[in-house]
Formats: structure tokens, C-alpha cells, sequence
């Protein structure tokens, strides 16, 4: 029998997949606010948190609890529904992003070939900057529903932030189009590993660092963290929440982080693709799982360097993040694009 | 003017170089040093499981000091409370009654004595004026409190065990000097 010939197995497996993904981002989420405290200690010789569990282990439940244990305060004089709705909207952009990163090739399960990606939408890059830019609503709406002078400034100050880096993003993305000739992620990634075929930071380094550094800019992350600059600021948009609606917001933001180290991972270092590895004479299982366990190592060294860096370069200034963004990327990203572009031409012979 | 120490430099007005505003070097070299950090010694004590190792002369918290039979020395004379320049110390005396030699060395002894650990700066002078060497300053230092009159240390803080009837808890308390 067949119910409007809908497939439902398909249905099923994409729910066991997103629910899989949504609550590993989550748990390595978890962790990577331990790691941060972790290599932010070990970066300036200290042991770091290790009193809650072996090493510090439950640390980050111990944090998480504390939060949900916290008083939750909606001030009198904010927009209620609003402040209610900003954390959730930056968690909900957060989890997004990660439906359309392709986590492995396929596994076979009873003769069933289950794709290890939620939606292989030919659009997925175009997608992942639309879902980050809705995450850019979440910031302003707290930051303007809070009702707080410094909240508001921090919003408006992380959401032209994010639209000014956006900006040279997009142009040295376009170069990696140019050269996959896709805006599909899976179809980018099965381009890095044809045989044949190098990784895209061996054609792309300009753009790789360019990406690099507006991803920075977009997670908030330290040298352009100017949306939390404590001592201007004194806590940022998140200001006037407590709580899990500021654990939301903190939380998100490490979830931009996995996602961009996946995003990064994906379009310059090949995705799930071992170097020097040879998929297809693996057992379908097997690569699948190899190519999971390479896309997360290659998420936790983006992630090490991202914490490097916050725990190395101080925070820049805001005209110096203004020229930086508008004055250097967007123009070298530009000249990134046209030279790619001369030289597929040149290539191509015309 | 004369630099004060050999470390000092002079400010450089000077414009960045090209290969200075391109910040990617500094900001390697910078990666670099931190990076090398992840390799070095920390300097970290573990606290409640490790302790800093004290000096021999280390002034900490007070005792009050028995003799050999396990009588108090102090006669309440209130010499310490004197010599003290952060006046933490308050005492009253009290007479010995009969039956009550084996408890007090001196006819005089102290009811109440008090120090205040928070107006105490452990400067050791109340011990160096006590003439019945009925009071020194130990090895350990005052732990933590939630409020101010428990940081006000009587009599059953300060006194010293009994050598008599706990030999062990006394030589604890006496410590590695005497």
C-alpha cells in the first residue's frame, strides 16, 4: 500500500538525520565552550576548569545547569515578545546552517543508500548566507527589544559588522563558484575529491583568507568582536538577558563557529575527503564513517585556530574594522575574483 | 632624559611599513608566542590538594601556648594586646580559683582572650612581647569565612591541644619550628 506515493522511509530518515545532527551540534557545541575555557588556560599557562568530573569534564553541564537555575528577567520597559524572540531566532539561524553541509558520503543500511546530508539543495551556499544573515535578526531584535542604550549600540555595531564582511565573503565566494561551476556544497566537495583534482586552497589561498577573516568577523569572534566589547559596552546585545536566553545567544555563537569551520572545511579543504585516500575502494560504510571522522577533525583545527586566535590578537577598533572591511577584503576580494576568472579563461584557451 | 632602567624604548612615531599594515605577520608572530605557551611549565598550585611550601620564618595564625603539664601560660597581663599596632587583640582576666592549678600556670589567667583575624596583620609583635612565651605565631594562616564575627578567633580557636591528654593534636598544632 502506498499512502500519496510519499517516501516515507525518506521522511524517516531525513527526521533520524536532522535529529542526529541538531543534537551532535549541540553536544559538540557544549564542549567547545569547555574547549575555549580549556585552550584559553593552556594558551596563558594555567590548568583551567578541572573540578567538576575527571579533568573538568562536566564542566560544561555544571555551566548549563547554573544557567537554567538562574532568575529569568524580561525588564519592565522592554518589548516583550521581541525579547523573548531573539534568542530563539539566533538559535534557530544557528541550527540551520548545518541542513545543507554534506557530514559524508552515503551509508548503505538494508540495501538503502541514506545520504549523509539533510538537504543537498543546489543552492546551499546561497542558503547558508541567507541563514546567516537571518542570524544577524536575532542580535538586533535582543539588542533593540532590551531597551538599553548599550544594547542597542553593540546590535547596530555587530549587524553593519556582519553586512560590511558579508560583503567580501560573497566576492571571494564567488571565486570558488567560478571554479566548482556549483552553488551545491555536495557537488563542491565530490569536485575537491576527483581524482586529479587538489583541494581549493591550493587554488584559492587569497580567497581561503579573505573567507577566513569575515568569518571571524561574522561569529563575533575575537579581533572583531565589537558587538561584546566588555569594556566599551559592558556585556554587548546580550546585556539585559539571563538566564538560558543569554545561554542561547552564547550558544549560538558557538554554533556559528562549528557551522563556519564546516562551511570552510567544505569549500576549501575538501570536506569529508581524506588526502591520499581513495574512497571508492572502501566498503561504503567505512568511508562513510572515515569521511566523518576527517570533516570533524578538520571543524576541530578550524575551531583550535579560531580560539588561538581570540586568546592571541586584541580587539580592533571600529574604524580600524570599518577600513579593514570596506578598504582591504571587499577590493581584495575583487581582484581575487578577477584573476581566478582571467585565468579560467586563459585555461580554457579563449 | 636618563632612562630610569635598561629596558626602556624610545616611541616610534614612524608610519606602519607596507608589511606592517598587512598585520598577517605581526599577528603570526603573535599566534607563534602564544602558541609556544601550550608547551611551558604552569606555575599553577592546585590549591586544597597542593600547598605552597612556606618559609621557615612564615607568620600565620596565633596559639596560645600550654606548658609541659598542660597548663595555660598566659596570665592575661595584656602586654600583646599593647605591643599590637592593629589592635586586634582583647582580652579579660580572671583569678585562678582553688582546684584549678592543674588548668592555669599563675594565679591570673585569661577568661576571654580575642584576636581579630581581619584587623590582625601578623607582624609577630605580640609574641615577641609576651613574657610567659604564652603566645607564637603558627604555620598555618585563616581559611575562609562567610562572616566577619567568625573571623573573630576566642579562646577554643587559639589554645593549643593538651600535651598531656592529646600528644598528637598538640604536636601538630606546635608545628615543624619549636
Amino acid at each position: 500500500m502506498t499512502l500519496l506515493a510519499v517516501d516515507w522511509l525518506l521522511i524517516i530518515e531525513k527526521l533520524v538525520l536532522i535529529a542526529i545532527i541538531v543534537f551532535a551540534s549541540l553536544g559538540i557545541a557544549l564542549y567547545t565552550t569547555f574547549a575555549e575555557r580549556k585552550v584559553a588556560a593552556v594558551l596563558q599557562d594555567r590548568p583551567g576548569p578541572n573540578r567538576a568530573g575527571p579533568f573538568g569534564l562536566l564542566q560544561p553541564f555544571a555551566d548549563g545547569l547554573k544557567l537554567i537555575m538562574k532568575e529569568e528577567i524580561i525588564p519592565t520597559n522592554s518589548n516583550k515578545a521581541l525579547f523573548v524572540l531573539g534568542p530563539g531566532l539566533a538559535m534557530t539561524a544557528a541550527l540551520m546552517t548545518c541542513s545543507v553541509i554534506p557530514w559524508s558520503s552515503h551509508v548503505e543500511i538494508f540495501d538503502r543508500k541514506v545520504d549523509l546530508q539533510i538537504a543537498d539543495i543546489n543552492i546551499g551556499i546561497l542558503y547558508i548566507f541567507g541563514v546567516v544573515s537571518l542570524g544577524v535578526y536575532g542580535m538586533m531584535i535582543g539588542g533593540w527589544a532590551s531597551n538599553n542604550k548599550f544594547s542597542l549600540m553593540a546590535a547596530l555595531r555587530g549587524a553593519s559588522q556582519a553586512i560590511s564582511y558579508e560583503l567580501a565573503m560573497g566576492l571571494s565566494l564567488i571565486a570558488v563558484l567560478m571554479l566548482s561551476g556549483s552553488l551545491s556544497l555536495k557537488t563542491i566537495v565530490d569536485g575537491q575529491m576527483a581524482a586529479g583534482s587538489y583541494w581549493n586552497i591550493v587554488y584559492q589561498p587569497l580567497g581561503f583568507i579573505i573567507f577566513f577573516v569575515c568569518a571571524l568577523a561574522e561569529c563575533n569572534r575575537t579581533p572583531f568582536d565589537l558587538p561584546e566589547a566588555e569594556n566599551e559596552l559592558n556585556f554587548g546585545y546580550h546585556q539585559e538577558y539571563s538566564s538560558m536566553k543569554l545561554g542561547f545567544y552564547l550558544f549560538s555563537e558557538y554554533i556559528n563557529m562549528i557551522m563556519s569551520s564546516a562551511v570552510m572545511a567544505s569549500l576549501y579543504f575538501g570536506g569529508f575527503d581524506v588526502p591520499f585516500l581513495d574512497e571508492s575502494t572502501l566498503a561504503p560504510n567505512i568511508a562513510a564513517l572515515i569521511g566523518v571522522a576527517a570533516l570533524l577533525t578538520k571543524i576541530a583545527i578550524f575551531i583550535f585556530v579560531f580560539m588561538w586566535i581570540r586568546w592571541t590578537v586584541p580587539r580592533f577598533r571600529y574604524d580600524q574594522l570599518m577600513n579593514l572591511g570596506w578598504k582591504t577584503m571587499i577590493p581584495l576580494a575583487l581582484f581575487n575574483m578577477l584573476v581566478t576568472g582571467a585565468l579560467i579563461l586563459l585555461k580554457a584557451g579563449v | 632624559m636618563q632612562a630610569l632602567t635598561n629596558r626602556a624604548q624610545e616611541v616610534s612615531r614612524k608610519p606602519m611599513t607596507f608589511m606592517e599594515r598587512l598585520y598577517i605577520p605581526g599577528i603570526l608572530k603573535g599566534m607563534a608566542i602564544t602558541f609556544s605557551h601550550i608547551f611551558k611549565k604552569q606555575p599553577t598550585i592546585r590549591y586544597p590538594e597542593q600547598k605552597r611550601e612556606f618559609s621557615p620564618v612564615f607568620r600565620g595564625l596565633h596559639v596560645l601556648n600550654r606548658d609541659e603539664e598542660g597548663r595555660e601560660r598566659c596570665t592575661a597581663c595584656g602586654l600583646c594586646a599593647v605591643a599590637c599596632p592593629a589592635e586586634a587583640i582583647t582580652m579579660e582576666a580572671a583569678e585562678r580559683e582553688v582546684g584549678q592549678e592543674n588548668l592555669y600556670r599563675e594565679e591570673k589567667y585569661a577568661a576571654k582572650y580575642e584576636i581579630n583575624m581581619l584587623r590582625c596583620i601578623f607582624c609577630g609583635l605580640c609574641e615577641e612581647a609576651c613574657p610567659k612565651d604564652a603566645i607564637y605565631l603558627s604555620e598555618t594562616f585563616a581559611p575562609a569565612n562567610f562572616t566577619r564575627t567568625g573571623f573573630i578567633y576566642g579562646k577554643d580557636h587559639l589554645l593549643i591541644p593538651n600535651p598531656v591528654t592529646e600528644p598528637e593534636a598538640y604536636a601538630a598544632a606546635k608545628g615543624q619550628r619549636n
